[in-house]
């Protein structure tokens, strides 16, 4: 596993969010976590970037440690991470958001953004446009290609697929397959648990701040409990 | 004995203006204590109280003149109503405009209307005879208890000269006696009001205006009421300080004395507090008018020493910030009584 | 910005004791002196922000935009008493000599060499910024992290740097004012900031804020409908007439002329 959360317990002040969730993403991986409202899922997302200090348990990034970094220090090691909502940076151009991404590079960062454009060739057509300016279908992928550009072995992706219509949902999916095919490993939070089940390789099914299943994706796709609890029969 | 006299009057000086500021402190601390309104513009309120008081039961600013307002000679209860109540006109009216806006908004509106009404006092002569100033304001009872005085000391030719001294400060005493009661009063309304269910909409509003929404509360205009009547207090300290000092211009209002101070004293002494507020008021004018002192050993000249003693209140302020966000009391935990199980 | 003023003031007194000819270049009436006393001034009041920022506001970010306001107001009071303590409330000149405006043939206007001069550095001034926040890696981060702070921190982006030269540039842009205010009125005061207060409010709200461009055009209203104002009404409600245009804004437009969020 190259990213590791072991017994993580989590929350706000004083409510605690996170039980103890346990689970990792491996090398090149897909990785779903579905579950109801309120499970926990972005919660999990953000204590492993950092955002959030767990109050118990271990994240291990690459046999490292790194509990209680700060985001930018986990974010320089190679995870990168998508909100589900204020994504982009609206008054900047498609192509600064793509360097912002870049920031922390000491490098040319123009041979990725060539690499990122490759993967998202829309982006190059609008690169001189304001974001402000772009559907949301667009900013989905603008935020993707930003959290790309430091060529992160690990992707979080927080809901991608959230308020976007049938079509472009099927389009991000596509997108998601293809960035991990270059490599990146991807973990991301769903709502649209059924597709999202269906390209991942493993899932994770959360309520209530536990654990309650594991699997591959089509085993939990097949799973008759997960299928009637989770899935909406 | 007679040096101990001296200091003694000048305690009651001390505690009449600390008085003041405190009742301007306690308007301050309905705004932002409990609301958490930013308002920056303090002076401007105080200033509107103590010209319209003076104008309501004074003599004519200056030079009559076909525009010129006031000089009505009515009691001081009058024109202390009226402070009140142009305080809260105008208050009114910026709040109506501002507050339902972002809060710096309501801040920068606020340093603005202070600054305007200034340069308003500054430049009318037929409103307030400009950098002159309004002279001659009377004081509450001064008379009847100047009288009583005099006549007492010719009826008592033999007394010794300290209580001589003593006796002859008696209005200041008086006038010491009608702050504290005031300011009293108001301590009082204020806690009451907290506490009650009025006080916890407004204390949820501060913490929270979406969940004061939410649970179907009208925030806009809770939030016009808190500040209305946190302007009508400055106001009142306003007619306060009018009567007493007898002489108000233009420069008795600005920034520093007008506003600065009275947020300084709100932090330092807890905001949120009316004890704090009460409390911060006398410290800071406490800390203001002992370094008063520092010029003499410092050989410092007049304008050095000013500025080194802003600079003092400046840094205590920063620390407080930084050391106790709380000030020196902080806010109490309330529960009204609605919620007390 | 007085402190920028007043450091100007200083270098150009230090500049002037070290023997540096104070010859008045052509027209104007100051010399290299005050030019290498311009920019010392900045870069000093950009360090005065840099440091106050990590010793004060650092601690108190978390605490919220008013407590930080709070806290710069008192630090303003601060500063400008600092000033008054060292200089005293009455005006410092940077020249003495009286100039006398010349008519520009073509234009048909009288206009001083100076002022020409203040235009030619504003205009120097402007073009900076804009090169700095369009084309630089910092200044483009300044805007992102305008944007949307939290963002900004995931994607990376060392935040703290980012407000360290928003502070800087702040700073040296506000002395920078300060020092061409003195050149133009000859002498500057302590609470020269402060006069300016309002109108720089007034202008940063009618161009919409956290708009640079917006506020360089808010700024000429402001500053122009001061000026045309002086011609129907007393000259000492020019701040007045700042603070009317902002409550018109404020109430038909609170967004600003060009503001877009």
């Amino acid at each position: 596993m190259i990213l590791e959360a072991r017994n993580i317990k989590a929350g706000y002040g004083e409510v605690e969010i996170l039980h103890g969730i346990s689970m990792g993403v491996d090398k090149a991986e897909i990785i779903s976590i579905i579950g109801p409202n309120g499970a926990g899922k972005s919660t999990l997302m953000k204590t492993i970037l950092g955002l959030l200090k767990p109050t118990h348990g271990k994240i291990t990034f690459d046999g490292h440690d790194i509990t209680g970094l700060s985001p930018d220090k986990i974010v320089r090691r190679g995870i990168c991470y998508v909100p589900q909502t204020d994504n982009v940076f609206p008054s900047l151009t498609v192509e600064e958001n793509l360097e912002m991404g870049a920031f922390i590079r000491k490098d040319d960062f123009r041979p990725r953004m060539k690499e990122v454009y490759g993967i998202f060739p829309d982006l190059k057509e609008a690169k001189r446009f304001r974001v402000r300016k772009l559907s949301g279908g667009q900013r989905q992928m603008v935020a993707m290609a930003r959290a790309l550009m430091l060529d992160p072995q690990v992707l979080l992706l927080d809901e991608p697929s959230a308020s976007l219509s049938p079509k472009l949902v099927k389009l991000i999916f596509e997108k998601i397959v293809e960035i991990n095919q270059s490599g990146v490993g991807v973990l991301m939070v769903e709502q649209n648990a059924r597709e999202a089940l269906k390209l991942c390789h493993r899932g994770y099914v959360l309520a209530m701040g536990h654990k309650k299943f594991e699997d591959t994706g089509q085993a939990l796709l097949n799973n008759e409990k997960v299928g009637k609890l989770y899935l909406g029969g | 004995m007679d040096t101990f006299i001296g200091i003694l009057n000048y305690l009651v000086f001390f505690a009449i203006t600390a008085g003041i500021y405190a009742v301007l402190c306690l308007g301050l601390n309905i705004q932002w204590g409990y609301t958490g309104l930013f308002n920056i513009g303090i002076a401007g309120f105080f200033a509107v109280g103590a010209y319209t008081s003076a104008l309501l039961s004074g003599p004519p600013p200056g030079p009559l003149d076909w525009r010129t307002v006031g000089g009505f000679q009515l009691p001081w209860v009058v024109g202390l109503l009226g402070a009140i109540i142009a305080s809260g006109i105008i208050a009114f009216f910026i709040g109506l405009l501002t507050l339902r806006l972002k809060e710096d908004y309501l801040a920068i509106a606020t340093i603005g209307i202070a600054e305007v009404i200034r340069l308003i006092l500054k430049n009318e002569g037929w409103l307030s005879n400009t950098v002159w100033g309004i002279k001659h304001i009377p004081s509450p009872l001064h008379q009847p208890i100047e009288a009583g005085v005099s006549s007492f000391l010719k009826g008592h030719p033999q007394l010794s000269p300290w209580l001589v001294h003593f006796i002859s400060n008696a209005y200041n005493w008086f006038y010491l006696a009608l702050v504290l009661v005031i300011l009293g009063l108001l301590y009082w309304t204020s806690e009451r009001s907290i506490r009650s269910p009025w006080g916890r909409v407004l204390r949820t509003i501060r913490e929270d205006e979406a969940v004061a929404a939410v649970s179907g509360k009208n925030v806009f205009s809770f939030k016009l009421q808190s500040f209305v009547l946190g302007a009508m207090v400055m106001g009142m300290a306003g007619s306060l300080y009018a009567h007493y000092a007898k002489f108000i211009d233009a420069s008795s209002f600005e920034p520093l004395y007008g506003t600065f101070f009275i947020w300084v004293m709100l932090i330092i002494g807890g905001s949120g507090n009316s004890k704090g507020a009460v409390l911060g008021a006398f410290v800071i004018w406490g800390i203001w008018a002992g370094t008063e002192f520092l010029t003499g050993p410092l050989a410092l000249s007049g304008t050095q020493a000013g500025a080194l003693r802003v600079i003092v209140v400046g840094v205590l302020l920063e620390l407080t910030l930084l050391l106790r966000p709380q000030g020196i009391l902080g806010e109490e935990k309330i529960v009204s009584r609605m919620l007390k199980k | 910005m007085s402190l920028g003023a007043f450091l100007a003031l200083v270098s150009l007194s230090l500049l002037r004791g070290l023997g540096i000819p104070d010859s008045p270049f052509g027209p104007l009436s100051f010399g290299l002196p005050m030019v290498l006393a311009f920019f010392i001034a900045l870069s000093l009041t950009a360090l005065a922000a840099i440091i106050i920022d990590r010793i004060l506001y650092l601690r108190l970010r978390r605490t919220g935009p008013i407590i930080l306001l709070i806290a710069a107001v008192g630090m303003a009071f601060c500063l400008r008493n600092i000033i008054q303590f060292i200089w005293g409330p009455q005006p410092q000149y940077y020249i003495k000599a009286i100039q006398i405006a010349r008519k520009i043939p073509l234009l048909g206007i009288r206009i001083k060499p100076d002022e020409i001069f203040i235009i030619i550095v504003v205009a120097l001034l402007v073009i900076g910024l804009h090169f700095f926040l369009q084309k630089t890696k910092m200044g483009k981060a300044m805007r992102a992290a305008s944007d949307n702070m939290e963002l900004a921190r995931v994607s990376g982006i060392d935040t703290e740097k980012v407000i360290m030269w928003t502070w800087a540039i702040a700073a040296a842009l506000a002395a920078a004012g300060g020092i061409l205010v003195g050149i133009e009125d000859k002498f500057i005061t302590p609470d020269m900031g402060w006069q300016m207060l309002l109108p720089i409010f007034a202008a940063v709200i009618l161009g919409g804020i956290g708009n640079p461009y917006g506020a360089m055009a808010g700024g000429m209203i402001i500053g122009l409908s001061g000026e045309i104002s002086t011609a129907f009404i007393s000259t000492a409600y020019k701040p007045a007439v700042a603070f009317i245009i902002m409550v018109i804004m404020l109430i038909i437009k609170p967004r600003g002329l060009f503001g877009t969020r």
